[in-house]
């Protein structure tokens, strides 16, 4: 009878198999790639819960669309930080980004 | 439980969306080139609005198809034309931080999966409005006004930066 929990265990794998890239890929559009398919199993989680929650009301659905904005305005960011260390160190792997560590 | 399920029309059609959003999210990490990954994940995005359709979020579902699929994976493929992506692959492969990366990827799956099948959902007590856009459009410019603003300040203080991080430098003279 219950489509949410259904719902909620799609978010469960997307959001495992995005962390799983985060945590191996070292290509670094792919770790940012991952982190927006993390980004979108919670939306999907609110927007499941915006319809069938014990009250079903649009907020979910209104905050899931803050999200893609703040998700949009990371993605820009991201890229941009890509491109400019890309200029300083030719290389987009992310196991050379390392200089605040040393 | 919670997985005894009958097969409805939104079961098959949230079953057959799922598939194509898992399939694409993993085909995308299996694949060595950056821009089989990025079109591989625009298809589970796709996939995802078409969930939020069945969701009846159909507004939700067009600004999906309209930042993830439109914006953010243009941006990215972007991202990928202005890099160089040549010695690809052939890194050495890391099993040791994969394998361990996996294990822990699945005991997350596996806790949050017992959590879900262990949640007891009430039934829920009221039904959404028929006309969620309008109502989502009302609520946007009264409840939500203060937040709606403050995100398009965000939005723009962002491409700012974006902008002023991604130009080029001039050379100290």
């Amino acid at each position: 009878m219950n489509m949410l929990a259904s719902y909620l265990t799609l978010a469960a794998v997307l959001f495992c198999v995005g962390l799983y890239g985060v945590l191996t890929k070292r290509n670094a559009i792919i770790v940012l790639l991952s982190i927006e398919l993390m980004l979108n199993a919670v939306n999907l989680n609110l927007v499941a819960f915006s319809k069938y929650g014990v009250q079903p009301s649009l907020t979910g659905q209104i905050f899931s669309l803050f999200t893609m904005t703040v998700a949009a305005a990371e993605a820009a960011v991201g890229v941009a930080i890509l491109v400019a260390i890309y200029r300083a160190k030719t290389s987009v792997n992310v196991d050379e980004f390392d200089e605040l560590r040393r | 439980m919670n997985f005894n399920i009958q097969l409805t029309g939104e079961f098959i059609a949230f079953f057959a969306l799922a598939v194509c959003a898992i399939v694409g999210a993993v085909m995308a990490l299996n694949f060595t080139k950056v821009v089989h990954t990025a079109l591989s994940l625009a298809f589970t995005f796709i996939a995802l609005a078409g969930l939020y359709v069945v969701l009846d979020a159909e507004f939700v579902a067009f600004v999906q198809v309209l930042l993830y699929v439109g914006a953010i994976t243009i941006l990215m493929i972007f991202g990928i034309m202005m890099t160089k992506h040549q010695g690809e692959g052939q890194e050495p492969a890391r099993p040791l931080l994969e394998t361990l990366a996996a294990v822990g990827c699945l005991c997350l799956l596996a806790i949050l999966i017992f959590a879900i099948r262990d949640a007891d959902f009430p039934a829920e007590t009221a039904s959404l409005p028929a006309d969620t856009t309008r109502e989502i459009g009302m609520q946007l410019f009264t409840r939500m006004a203060v937040p709606f603003e403050l995100v398009s300040v965000l939005l723009t203080v962002a491409f700012i930066g974006a902008i002023a991080l991604a130009k080029k430098e001039e050379d100290p003279k």
